[in-house]
């Protein structure tokens, strides 16, 4: 399994499920992440797997919920107007602690958008498009390795802590072809001891009337296990900060065209180096807290209006200026307006 | 004492607990069929998925696995649920609102994959755990907290006939309605749950059993006239049978 393999960004992610030991997928057509599905119809089948192409995101998702009960695991994926749609099923995966995994291949909005790459979506998967109280992990890859590694991983973050591990990709991580070296599983083991179908007359539901207080009680039996995951899970990378003047602050396709910046402005002699978060929930704040120390500014860079930024000036609580350079709407940052913006600082 | 024999008894699968549903509801009735009907075939490690409305509580009634589906997904959380275990009984117990107003499509679409399940739909004219609203087998002319002056057909069309809508599909092998308004009703209603679940042990395919129900509370009837205005008003418009039963 170690040679490299030149892969599309959305069949690398599929066949890491397939080694994650992922058998049951459920999808509905939506570009541009239909290599995704398309190539689980194929593969699944190979592997003793179930594939299902469902009439709607929503079925998607609730077909995963079912699956997902029974402890075997599951998942779905989709593109930004489809995710919308998958935020009940969400919802009910959330408060039911079903663990599974979802890849949104993101693509411009809002509504039904284009379908370019965009990061439109980082409120979405952060904050939690569906109801109530809960939350997701949410995992931002930037090339087609990390998105096989962790979408391999997330399957284990869900078993972990029974928890819904989104896969926040883009439309041009989806579709650009790189050399990958597919992932080992890892073998660890999870105690399900909560699923349907082996004998204990279990019950999955995330319906709580009695007692008054029974709602409350599972709340604060979430929000323990989200305490867990804010300390234990925490991913990000740092690059030529050591000396930088200037952080750059971005994750995904967004951070690529940020590394290209920050060499070109090095050769122009401006120290920058880059903070790039992989989980977006939860958001590293101590660490780019403690990475923005002794620097001059931070330039967020999305494509979006600006979204994760807001995360970034609560991580630096108003420590050091935060500015914004974006573009949403499918376009992508040019390096020479990154560029332009940071001489602009000096 | 010797010559006496039990000749009915509680159904083993039914929990030792009192329901929460209103004087001369169905849903009790719907579920002991069911818990009845496993025993019989001797099925002790049945799936139920329950739905959003007043049976959303049915696992604690059923001495079964639960799963507790969101609002008309129930057949697409059976789906998932079946397709890995192939080898258990699921049910997917539905109400009126919850399996032709927003699940339709789930249902259409289960019903068309031929899902090796088992989906009872309990038909009371009526959204009842929400407070009596239509639903989309609420009767022309039937008063509710949506339509006040009665159901007008000019407004909101007719109500849906599930079993003759599923009998367009190829896959299901099998559709019957029945009622549960008297002895007789109930017995035959019993007859067609057990077969349906019969036809999932098996492993034949989708089994669909529609029972026409009461909502007294929100109808607005005593348990007698709702038992009566369901045979006088219901069963006319939604004709009781077999639609389809693949070895016949």
């Amino acid at each position: 399994m170690s040679d490299k393999i030149l892969m599309k960004g959305n069949e690398a992610a599929a066949e890491a499920a397939i080694i994650a030991g992922c058998r049951y997928y459920f999808g509905y057509p939506i570009t541009p992440q239909n290599e995704i599905p398309e190539y689980m119809s194929k593969r699944l089948p190979e592997v003793g797997g179930t594939f299902i192409q469902a009439e709607s995101e929503t079925a998607a998702i609730n077909m995963v919920f079912g699956a997902s009960s029974t402890g075997a695991r599951s998942m779905t994926s989709s593109s930004s107007p489809g995710i919308s749609l998958k935020q009940e099923g969400i919802s009910y995966l959330a408060a039911a602690q079903l663990p599974c995994v979802v890849i949104n291949v993101s693509r411009g909005g809002p509504g039904l958008g284009n379908i370019a790459g965009s990061q439109g979506d980082y409120f979405q998967s952060t904050r939690g498009g569906g109801h109530g109280d809960y939350r997701t992990i949410v995992l931002a890859p930037y090339n087609c390795q990390e998105l096989a590694d962790l979408t391999l991983e997330a399957f284990d973050l869900a078993d972990e802590y029974r928890m819904v591990v989104l896969i926040l990709a883009d439309g041009f991580l989806g579709q650009m072809s790189e050399p990958v070296v597919l992932p080992e599983p890892s073998g660890k083991k999870f105690n399900k001891d909560w699923a349907v179908g082996i004998g204990r007359k279990n019950k999955v539901a995330s319906l709580i009337l009695s007692p008054e207080d029974g709602l409350t009680k599972h709340n604060y039996v979430l929000k323990e296990v989200y305490d867990k995951v804010e300390t234990e899970v925490r991913k990000y990378e740092e690059y030529m900060l050591d000396d930088a003047d200037y952080l750059l602050c971005a994750y995904g396709s967004s951070a690529r065209i940020c590394k290209q910046a920050i060499t070109e402005l090095r050769n122009k002699g401006i120290k920058v180096g880059y903070f790039r978060p992989i989980t977006l929930w939860p958001f590293p704040y101590d660490e780019l807290l403690n990475a923005s120390k002794g620097k001059k500014k931070i330039l967020t860079v999305e494509m979006s209006l600006g979204q994760m930024v807001e995360d970034v000036k609560l991580a630096v609580n108003g420590s050091i200026p935060v500015d914004f350079y974006g573009i949403p709407g499918g376009m992508i940052p040019t390096p020479e307006a990154i560029i332009e913006r940071v001489e602009s600082y000096e | 004492m010797s010559n006496e024999e039990i000749v009915y008894k509680k159904s083993p699968s039914m929990m030792e607990r009192e329901t929460h549903y209103c004087p001369g509801c169905t849903h009790g009735v719907v579920h002991k069929l069911i818990a009845e009907s496993l025993d019989e075939l001797g099925v002790e490690d049945a799936i139920v998925v329950a739905p959003v409305g007043c049976a959303v509580l049915i696992y604690d009634y059923m001495k079964l696995d639960g799963v507790e589906a969101a609002h008309g997904r129930a057949p697409a959380v059976a789906t998932g649920i079946k397709r890995v275990l192939s080898d258990k009984i699921v049910i997917s117990y539905q109400g009126d609102g919850d399996l032709l107003a927003i699940g339709l499509g789930e249902t259409i679409h289960a019903a068309n994959r031929g899902e090796n399940i088992t989906v009872i739909f309990v038909n009371n004219a009526i959204y009842g755990m929400t407070g009596g609203q239509m639903a989309p087998t609420t009767m022309p002319g039937q008063k509710t907290t949506t339509s006040q002056s009665g159901r007008m057909a000019d407004d909101v069309g007719l109500p849906i006939r599930a079993c003759e809508l599923i009998n367009t599909l190829e896959k299901p092998v099998y559709i019957e309605r029945v009622s549960c308004h008297n002895g007789a009703n109930i017995l035959k209603a019993k007859k067609a749950i057990k077969k349906a679940l019969l036809n999932q042990k098996e492993g034949k395919g989708y089994s669909f059993v529609e029972v026409l129900a009461t909502c007294p509370t929100n109808w607005g009837l005593t348990p007698k006239k709702a038992y009566d205005w369901l045979e006088d008003t219901m069963i006319p418009y939604y004709p009781l049978g077999n639609f389809r039963d693949q070895e016949v």
